[in-house]
C-alpha cells in the first residue's frame, strides 16, 4: 500500500510543466534496467562468441589454409564492407521469407529477434576482430617465431605459448576500440523490436508521446556503459602491456 | 527476378540518395574536423574544453541515439525556441538535413582526432625552417604542411570514410529513402526482402571496393616519397 502511494505521488509530480519530465523516467526505471541488461547481454555474448570465431578465422588467414582462407577473406570482406543494419535486416527479415527456414528446427532461433541480433553481431565482430588479431600476429617480430621453431616446438605449442599470447597483446589496443564500437552499433537492435537501452527510450517516447526523455536517458546510460568499458579496457591494457612500458 | 528488375529504379534512387548523403556529410565532417583540430591545437582554453567534451560525447553516445535525438528532439527544440522568442514559426527539419547534420556531427569528432594527429605528427623544425627561409603562410601550408598532413591522416581519414558510408544506412530508421529503406520497401512489396536487402548489401560492397581503389591512388600520389612505400 505504501509503495502504491509513492507511485501515485510520482505520477502527480510527473507533469508537462517542466521541459524535462524526470519523474517519468524514474517511474519507468524497470524498462531501462531491462534495456541495459539486454544491451549488456547482447554485447558481451556476441563479443564472446565472435571472439572465439575470430581467433579461428585469424589463424586460417595467417596460415593461408587453401580454399578456407579465400572463403574467410570473402566473409570478412562482406561483413566489414556492409552496414550492420543491413546484415541484421538480412538475417531477421530476409531469412524468414523462406519456407524451408520457417519449417526447419532453426526457426526456433531465427524466428526470434534477439537470437538473430546475437548471430548478426557475433559474425560482425568476428570479422573485425579477426583482422585485428591477424594484424597483431603480423606485428610479432619474426625472430620470436623462428626461435620457437628452432627450439623444436610443435605448431600447437608455438601457437599456445608464443604466437597467440604475443598476438593478443599487440591486438589489445585496437580491440578496445572494437568493443566500444560494438556497444555503439548494438543500438540498431532497437529497430527489430528488441528492447535494448535505445529500445527502452523509444518505448517510453512512443508510449507518452514525448521526445527528449527516453532518448536522453538512453544517451546517458550509453555514456556510463562506455565510460566503464573504456576504464576496464585501459586496466586490461595496463595489465597485459606492462612489459612494453618503460 | 522480374520483380527485382521492376523495382530497380526505386533501389537505384536510393543508391543516389546514399551516395549524396555520404558525400555531403563527409564535407560537413571535414569542415568540423578542421575547425576542431585547429581549435584544440591553437585555440583558447575554453574552445579546447568544448572540443574535448564534443569528442567525448560522440565517443560515448551511439550514432543511432544521436540521430533519433536530433531528429525528434531537435525538431521540437527548434520550434519551442522559436515559439518562446517569437522569432520564427513552425520550422520543418527535413529528414535529409537531420541525416547530414547528425552524420556530419558524429564524424566531425573523428575527423577532429584525425587532423589533430596529422598536424601533431608534422615535425616542428620543418615549419620553423620554412619560416626561416622566408616562406609565407600560403606557401608554407602548400609545400610543407598540406602534403604531410595528407600523408599522416590518410589512413585514418579513409577509415573514417568507410565507417561513415556504412553509418548512412541508419537514416533509413528515420524514414529517409536511402538504399536500405527503398530496398526494404521494395522487398516488402513483392515479399522478397532477402533478395532486395542482398542487393543493398552488394551496393555497399561495391562502394567499399571503389573507395579502396580511390584511396590507393591518393595514397600512391601523396605517399610516394615515403621510404616504406605504403603507410598503413
Amino acid at each position: 500500500m505504501e509503495e502504491r502511494s509513492w507511485v501515485e505521488w510520482f505520477e502527480q509530480a510527473s507533469t508537462n510543466d517542466w521541459p524535462l519530465d524526470v519523474w517519468l523516467i524514474l517511474l519507468h526505471w524497470e524498462l531501462f534496467a531491462m534495456g541495459l541488461l539486454n544491451t549488456i547481454l547482447l554485447v558481451s555474448l556476441s563479443l564472446f562468441f565472435g571472439g572465439i570465431l575470430a581467433v579461428v578465422l585469424a589463424l586460417v588467414r595467417t596460415y593461408r589454409l587453401p580454399v578456407l582462407s579465400e572463403f574467410v577473406w570473402l566473409l570478412t570482406y562482406v561483413e566489414r564492407g556492409s552496414p550492420l543494419l543491413v546484415q541484421l535486416y538480412l538475417i531477421y527479415y530476409g531469412l524468414s521469407q523462406f519456407v524451408f527456414v520457417r519449417e526447419s528446427i532453426l526457426w526456433v532461433i531465427l524466428g526470434n529477434a534477439w537470437w538473430c541480433a546475437l548471430i548478426a553481431f557475433s559474425l560482425n565482430t568476428a570479422a573485425y576482430t579477426s583482422e585485428i588479431i591477424r594484424g597483431g600476429i603480423k606485428s610479432i617480430p619474426r625472430g620470436e617465431i623462428e626461435a620457437a621453431k628452432a627450439c623444436g616446438m610443435s605448431v600447437w605449442s608455438q601457437l599456445r605459448s608464443v604466437i597467440l599470447p604475443r598476438g593478443f597483446r599487440y591486438a589489445l589496443p585496437a580491440y578496445g576500440n572494437e568493443v566500444i564500437f560494438m556497444i555503439h552499433s548494438s543500438a540498431v537492435v532497437s529497430t527489430i523490436t528488441v528492447i535494448d537501452i535505445l529500445g527502452a527510450g523509444r518505448t517510453l517516447n512512443g508510449k507518452y508521446y514525448v521526445v527528449y526523455e527516453g532518448f536522453l536517458m538512453a544517451a546517458l546510460l550509453y555514456i556510463v556503459v562506455i565510460f566503464i568499458t573504456t576504464k576496464f579496457m585501459k586496466g586490461w591494457e595496463r595489465r597485459w602491456l606492462d612489459f612494453l612500458v618503460r | 527476378m522480374e520483380d527485382v528488375v521492376a523495382y530497380m529504379p526505386l533501389v537505384l534512387e536510393g543508391f543516389w540518395v546514399t551516395i549524396f548523403l555520404s558525400v555531403t556529410s563527409l564535407g560537413v565532417s571535414v569542415l568540423i574536423g578542421i575547425f576542431g583540430a585547429l581549435a584544440s591545437l591553437s585555440g583558447p582554453i575554453f574552445l579546447r574544453r568544448v572540443v574535448g567534451v564534443y569528442v567525448m560525447l560522440v565517443r560515448g553516445i551511439p550514432d543511432l541515439v544521436l540521430m533519433l535525438l536530433l531528429f525528434f528532439g531537435g525538431q521540437k527544440l527548434l520550434n519551442d525556441v522559436g515559439y518562446w522568442l517569437g522569432l520564427w514559426d513552425y520550422v520543418d527539419l527535413s529528414k535529409f538535413t537531420v541525416g547530414i547534420l547528425t552524420i556530419g556531427f558524429i564524424f566531425g569528432a573523428y575527423m577532429t582526432e584525425t587532423f589533430r594527429g596529422g598536424l601533431l605528427a608534422i615535425d616542428r623544425g620543418q615549419v620553423e625552417s620554412a619560416r626561416a627561409v622566408g616562406m609565407g603562410r600560403v606557401i608554407l601550408f602548400r609545400r610543407v604542411i598540406w602534403p604531410q598532413l595528407v600523408f599522416y591522416s590518410l589512413p585514418s581519414f579513409s577509415n573514417n570514410w568507410m565507417v561513415l558510408m556504412k553509418t548512412t544506412a541508419l537514416v533509413s530508421v528515420i524514414g529517409l529513402n536511402d538504399v536500405v529503406y527503398n530496398s526494404f520497401v521494395a522487398g516488402r512489396a513483392v515479399r522478397d526482402t532477402f533478395t532486395f536487402l542482398f542487393v543493398a548489401m552488394v551496393f555497399y560492397l561495391i562502394l567499399s571496393a571503389l573507395s579502396d581503389g580511390a584511396f590507393a591512388l591518393v595514397n600512391r600520389y601523396y605517399c610516394a616519397w615515403s621510404t616504406s612505400g605504403e603507410r598503413r
